[in-house]
């Protein structure tokens, strides 16, 4: 399985596209638990990757190295091609360029289980926060384009409340938006819809999937069999920190060659 | 009780306000700066840094603030040549900067720790929503972990700014003449305690019931988001209906 992951992406580095995000054998532990036991994942531009697996099974820790929100203990991360940085200190590894990182979070967004909106900022305050002060751009057009932002998620009639005032899909409707508003490469999504009451989830997935029918580059780490085998055009899916089942949504539903992977889609049916 | 005299007095002592204010003032302002200093030590997570701030805050929180004021200015007086070699005695010889140099030190101990509190309790999760986006150092701080720890630390800061005005009374002792110095040269002419205290009691009140309303004010301002949203509309007209 993980040979033909490689073989994927050296045929990738080779071509001239560099995949918009590639992971090569990445290993984390924390402490004396190995979470991560050499993982390798490569994106191609417009991939939508679902990412299942079962809790513990490092498929969030996976996701948060993309973006050193995890420092990696070792392995690769590359973003669009570039490698990001990584250095040996006493603590533990350690990003070698705090700048780079910054760089290059600024073109991954990521979207949380949690929402994670920024309390003291109203809506449309946390939607243009990274592009005014992060990315430089000048105010005026950021707040016109989060304003067209929060119309396309639906949300533009509360763009002047704080977070504390909005349901649970609405929040993370707007943090869909706080992502988009950076015009980011590659999106990342950790579990979006897990902290949402059922009926709320409907709203969030139909906003991943408009996102994935224009085309972008989403790692998405979910629960939802129903977009894992509808909207992604890849599952991977994630066991005691190694890859164990790797294909298209149909392949790996209709097929599944991995006897855990089969036990998994039949405990989430 | 005489009222006529209490009057009087209250027109004495309320020349001493722009005074106490000034203490108050200088010394919450000069604190804040150096408990930002002592609380970013304690939280460095140097132990070069963390134990000297620790130190600090253990002595000027467990000693006086009146033994502090004295050991400033007499005590001081003792090193005399050492300050003029330094060119620090026109600093240590004025009663006023000893008084604003005690208060600040006392109150960048307390701030410290408000401070630090404020700070500790900023979610990790936004925190790290601002670093997914590409923030880190100064900017993180000055946007996000520093307008939120404001938030959670305003409440007892302004306590800590209601107790520095009161212990401004402390610096009648080193011949400063604010409201309480005041009241204390007026009864040593008078020998009538009880009228001059009452009147020097209710401008403290009145002061500090101001600040406690500016304070209230602030936190008003800053919490939107901790109030109900605006009402929506449509619901008057349904009522209607």
């Amino acid at each position: 399985m993980s040979n033909g992951v490689a073989s994927l992406s050296s045929h990738l580095a080779s071509s001239e596209v560099a995949p918009a995000v590639s992971v090569q054998n990445l290993r984390k532990s924390f402490g004396s638990l190995e979470v991560l036991k050499g993982v390798s994942l490569s994106a191609r531009e417009g991939d939508v990757i679902s990412i299942l697996g079962a809790s513990g099974s490092g498929k969030s820790t996976m996701l948060r190295c993309i973006n050193m929100l995890e420092v990696p203990d070792s392995g690769e991360i590359r973003i669009g091609g570039e490698t990001i940085g990584l250095k040996q200190t006493r603590k533990g590894m350690e990003p070698a360029d705090q700048r780079q990182v910054d760089r290059i979070r600024s073109r991954v967004a990521m979207v949380f289980q949690s929402f994670n909106l920024w309390s003291h900022m109203t809506i449309l305050e946390n939607v243009i926060e990274a592009p005014v002060h992060v990315q430089k751009r000048p105010k005026a057009e950021c707040i016109a384009e989060a304003e067209e932002l929060l119309a396309k998620v639906g949300i533009v009639d509360k763009r002047n409340q704080y977070p504390s005032h909005l349901s649970g899909g609405q929040q993370q409707r707007a943090a869909i938006a706080r992502a988009l508003a950076m015009h980011p490469k590659v999106m990342l999504f950790d579990e979006p819809t897990s902290a949402l009451d059922p009926e709320l989830v409907g709203e969030v997935l139909r906003v991943m999937r408009s996102l994935a029918e224009e085309g972008r580059t989403m790692l998405v780490v979910t629960h939802e069999m129903g977009f894992a085998r509808d909207v992604s055009n890849r599952v991977v899916f994630l066991h005691k920190g190694v890859v164990e089942e790797e294909g298209a949504p149909a392949e790996v539903f209709g097929a599944p060659k991995s006897e855990r992977f089969k036990q998994f889609i039949s405990s989430h049916r | 009780m005489d009222f006529a005299f209490m009057r009087d007095s209250f027109l004495t002592l309320i020349g001493g306000v722009p005074l106490t204010l000034n203490l108050a003032f200088m010394a919450v302002g000069l604190g804040a700066v150096l408990a930002m200093l002592l609380a970013l030590m304690r939280m460095s997570g140097l132990k070069v840094l963390d134990w000297p701030a620790q130190a600090y805050v253990f002595v000027f929180r467990g000693t006086p603030l009146l033994v502090q004021i004295f050991l400033i200015y007499y005590g001081l007086g003792q090193f005399r040549p050492t300050l003029q070699e330094w060119g620090l005695w026109t600093f240590f010889r004025e009663p006023y900067w000893c008084a604003v140099f005690a208060l600040t030190l006392n109150t960048a101990a307390y701030a410290s720790e408000i401070i630090r509190g404020g700070l500790q309790s900023v979610p990790h999760n936004q925190v790290e929503a601002a670093r997914a986006c590409g923030m880190s150092g100064f900017l993180l701080f000055r946007r996000i972990v520093f307008p939120i720890a404001v938030r959670q630390a305003l409440p007892a800061y302004g306590s800590e700014i209601i107790l520095m005005v009161k212990a401004t009374s402390l610096a009648s002792i080193i011949t400063m003449m604010e409201v309480t110095g005041l009241a204390a040269k007026l009864i040593s002419q008078s020998f009538r305690a009880v009228e001059v205290f009452v009147v020097a009691g209710l401008i403290y009140l009145v002061l500090n019931f101001i600040i406690t309303r500016i304070i209230m004010a602030i936190e008003w301002w800053l919490s939107p988001h901790l109030r109900r949203p605006p009402a929506v509309e449509p619901r008057l007209e349904a009522a209607h209906v």
